[in-house]
């Protein structure tokens, strides 16, 4: 620069430079603009993409069509042994009732190919569903009553207009025959489109007509019990001893430094160290909420650790001057003081990190949470699988109607989350002080 | 009584010496014979921590001991063969005596294995005995030791207030306890990995195909494992520079609209909006990826006349880039907001615009920040798995293409990870050294982002 000489304008030519300028200028500021608006634009579109493609798919999920079918329920023929026990049920012919008046709701279809086409009409899990409608209402044995049976999930995929009459019918899943059928119910007005019970109360199933997140809601309930449960006790600990009490010295330091890379590691090696240690050296058994909420929790503690120092750090020290100047003790000050006063960011950081453990997968595909389990677990030692682990096996299935239910099983896990993130600003609102 | 009742018990006997201390210390305040030094409740809490803590840790060490003793006796009940045998082999006999113990039975049990499975059960019942009768005098004889120590002058506070100390020393070193646990577990599977297979075929190898292993153990043919990790790391960084590629951009630009055109309203509404797309769990991120974004790609590329991979590098990229928008925008929009207002006001003072002050003056000081930010974000897109697991396919293809399919170092680690794997196979083991790699890597990375930011960190003020 400096080996440049300048040559002095007059303030005429000058301005004249300026004013020549001047347009470019506005126009490049103008640019600049848009590209702001336009990378914000990119953004939100992308947000209202994903979202939009979640809720068209899931929203869809949450219901399913259903066959209204009159069943006569002969206790001969369902309780041969008349105790009405789950026991004496079980040799009760329950598929045999259905499929008599399936038949007779579609009148009557001679020939076993015909009867074959109508059996594939109905899921195969309507025996067990007429056999707890049964032990449900044992007074209504002997009577007729009308029960909604969940439809096949390939009649699901049509009704939903997912496979086309025009198809040949070599490369469609259903046969002109059964088509023949459903517009038969439907015209008997039998066939309606309801939300999805099956979805909220059935648990994991191959079926995709009988798949539900129920286990896997539980699951994730017992985990992030677990989680919290550990977390958030040692999280609180570590500020306050860190923030509170600590020495100047190594040893806090090595601390912090553990802390703020632990806050860096990914999220699956986690899981590695959960299956080396709690697995393979400890020897717990794979596939259940306890190791997965240890896991979590440790996964989780940087993120309570790092929102309660600040929370704590926020508590102004005339506080803490004042309830020494009368007397208290350094624990004392912390316990009666500080904490009450630093837990609604505390809460806020914990609720955080809950949620962030709730959306969590792959450190629990790691310690084997992605078993095919039926049962609802009942307690945390028992194998059970967690709601993004669901979603993310049933991603993996190939029946249409599981990519419905995938995403009706995403909207239930954004609804949590949101509502926990909600709850988290709420807090922070209605409880936040300015010192 | 079972282990969860014993602790019932344990924690039940140290509440009623809770209550019992406080009584005591109440009783000798108001006999009026003196000042008490401490306030009752931590005579209280002083005699309940007596009994329930030591009487906690001789549980604890009982229920981690017993099996471990238990593994030990067992192997007198093993035969020759198995003790000589290496340890799959002892592993192996270890968990058909654990069938036995649980009632699992698969056809014809060996007699060893029987009498292992009866003398553990033996032991098992004898150790409940032991723990019981050993935990409930620890914590009777512990309480009644503290207890008895209370008086006027004893100094309870002081004690409960060391007790609790230790405890946040304690909690704050599981944090320490995390890393090492995450650094060893990893480390002694991973030099097992590097005694099987060299270290500079694993990082300087071209090909990965560690699938082969079974059909080379059994010696049938069909080819080789190799195990080189650099197809992995070429996958993981085009998928990383393709989410770069979306997410610095659209990222910059919205922070440096946030930070410096919109109205607190506009930004109001904006910026949570943004941190929304930061909460969204990734696995409804790979959904989206693998349902919607990859056959949009695959269509738009035929319809172009490109062969795209189903599982292309590009849908997986495209999604990741979105998953960390929010990460270089909040960040980046943090850092320039910390430059102070004097220099935007002396920019404007000289005449520039607002874009030219932002391109000249606030960009240039926020910049080791903002590096620091896409550095982080690259981090996160290394470390990411779900998208790439349910997204990126599993070919391990050397390939800079960005519609070939790629893989990935995390969902290799999860495949291979998935489901049931033997201990002693290099496969296994090579999920252990990718991971420790990709550990290197993050740390290295952020690493690099702390030393940015306080080399070059403007001290204004």
């Amino acid at each position: 620069m400096t080996d440049r000489t300048y040559q002095r304008l007059d303030p005429q030519q000058a301005a004249e430079r300026v004013k020549a300028s001047i347009n470019l200028r506005k126009r490049k500021e103008t640019r600049f603009l848009w590209l702001g608006k336009t990378a914000v634009a990119i953004a939100l579109g992308f947000l209202v993409l994903l979202f939009a493609g979640i809720l068209s798919k899931g929203i869809p999920g949450l219901f399913q069509y259903y066959v209204t079918l009159d069943v006569r329920l002969d206790a001969r023929q369902l309780d041969p042994s008349g105790q009405m026990t789950v026991e004496s049920l079980a040799g009760g012919d329950f598929d045999g009732a259905i499929l008599t008046s399936l038949y007779e709701a579609l009148g009557n279809p001679e020939g076993r190919k015909e009867k074959r086409e109508a059996r594939r009409l109905i899921s195969s899990g309507s025996s067990q569903r007429l056999m707890n409608y049964v032990l449900d209402n044992p007074e209504q044995l002997e009577s007729m009553v009308s029960i909604q049976f969940a439809v096949d999930d390939d009649v699901d995929t049509f009704l939903r207009g997912l496979i086309s009459r025009e198809t040949p019918e070599a490369d469609r899943r259903i046969s002109d025959q059964l088509i023949g059928y459903i517009d038969a119910l439907e015209a008997e007005g039998r066939i309606s489109y309801e939300i999805s019970d099956y979805l909220f109360f059935g648990s994991a199933s191959r079926d995709a007509e009988m798949a539900g997140i129920r286990g896997a809601l539980v699951g994730s309930i017992l985990t992030l019990l677990v989680c919290i449960v550990i977390a958030f006790p040692l999280g609180v600990a570590t500020a306050v001893y860190l923030e509170e009490m600590a020495p100047k010295n190594r040893l806090t330091e090595i601390i912090e430094i553990n802390i703020n890379n632990l806050a860096a590691v990914p999220s699956v090696v986690f899981g590695i160290m959960g299956l080396a240690i709690f697995i393979v050296a400890f020897g717990m058994p794979r596939s259940i909420p306890l190791v997965g909420g240890i896991v979590l929790a440790l996964m989780t503690l940087p993120t309570i650790i790092i929102s309660s120092r600040a929370a704590i750090r926020a508590v102004p020290p005339s506080i803490r001057d004042a309830a020494l100047g009368v007397g208290a003790s350094k624990m004392q000050t912390i316990m009666h003081h500080v904490l009450p006063l630093a837990m609604p960011g505390m809460l806020t950081g914990t609720i955080i990190g809950m949620a962030q453990a709730l959306g969590e997968t792959a450190p629990l595909l790691m310690i084997g949470m992605v078993a095919f389990i039926v049962d609802v677990p009942g307690g945390v030692t028992d194998p059970g699988t967690v709601l993004p682990v669901q979603i993310f096996m049933w991603a993996d299935f190939a029946e249409r109607m599981f990519v419905q239910k995938t995403s009706a099983a995403i909207i239930v896990l954004l609804a949590f989350l949101i509502s926990m993130n909600a709850a988290a600003i709420l807090l922070r609102k209605k409880l936040e002080r300015r010192w | 009584m079972s282990f969860t009742n014993l602790m019932l018990t344990v924690l039940v006997i140290s509440a009623l010496y809770f209550i019992a201390g406080q009584r005591v210390a109440r009783a000798l305040r108001s006999n009026n014979a003196g000042k008490l030094h401490s306030l009752p409740h931590y005579h209280g809490v002083w005699a309940a921590v007596t009994s329930a803590l030591p009487a906690l840790f001789v549980l604890l060490t009982i229920l981690i001991g017993k099996d471990l003793l238990f593994q030990f006796w067992a192997r007198d009940y093993f035969p020759e063969d198995v003790m000589n045998g290496d340890t799959v082999d002892r592993a192996i006999a270890l968990a058909k005596v654990s069938n036995v113990i649980n009632g699992i039975s698969f056809g014809e049990v060996e007699p060893w294995v029987q009498a292992a499975g009866d003398a553990w059960i033996r032991w098992d019942a004898n150790a409940i005995v032991v723990a019981n009768s050993l935990v409930l005098a620890v914590s009777l004889v512990g309480g009644l030791l503290g207890y008895r120590r209370i008086n006027l002058a004893f100094r309870s506070r002081n004690y409960v207030e060391r007790i609790l100390t230790w405890m946040l020393i304690g909690s704050s070193l599981v944090a320490i306890l995390t890393t090492i646990g995450i650094v060893l577990s990893v480390l002694f599977e991973s030099i097992r990995f590097f005694k099987l297979i060299p270290p500079q075929d694993f990082l300087f190898g071209l090909e990965w195909n560690p699938q082969f292993e079974g059909a080379e153990r059994a010696g049938s043919g069909g080819g080789t494992a190799t195990y080189g990790m650099v197809p992995m790391f070429v996958g993981t960084f085009l998928i990383s520079a393709i989410a770069l590629t979306v997410a610095i951009p659209i990222g910059l630009f919205s922070a440096i609209y946030l930070a410096e055109y919109a109205t607190p309203r506009i930004r109001g509404i904006v910026k949570p909006l943004l941190e929304i797309l930061a909460g969204v769990p990734t696995v409804v991120y790979g959904f989206f990826a693998a349902l919607t974004v990859a056959p949009f790609v695959k269509s738009v590329g035929e319809s172009m006349g490109l062969e795209v991979a189903s599982e292309s590098a590009l849908a997986a990229g495209l999604v990741m880039g979105v998953m960390i928008i929010p990460f270089i925008s909040s960040l980046s929009d943090d850092v320039i907001n910390a430059v102070p207002q004097s220099l935007r006001d002396a920019a404007y003072g000289l005449g520039s615009t607002r874009s030219e002050a932002v391109r000249q003056v606030v960009l240039p000081a926020a910049l080791p920040g903002i590096v620091a930010a896409v550095i982080l974000a690259v981090s996160r897109a290394v470390g990411e798995t779900m998208i790439v697991v349910m997204a990126a396919g599993l070919a391990a293809n050397l390939s800079f293409n960005p519609l070939d399919a790629v893989t990935t170092v995390t969902s290799q680690i999860v495949t291979i990870l998935v489901g049931d794997q033997e201990f002693e196979s290099a496969k296994t083991l090579s999920a252990f050294a990718l991971a420790l790699m990709l550990i290197i890597t993050t740390l290295a990375l952020n690493y690099f982002a702390l030393q940015i930011v306080k080399k070059y960190r403007e001290q204004y003020d």
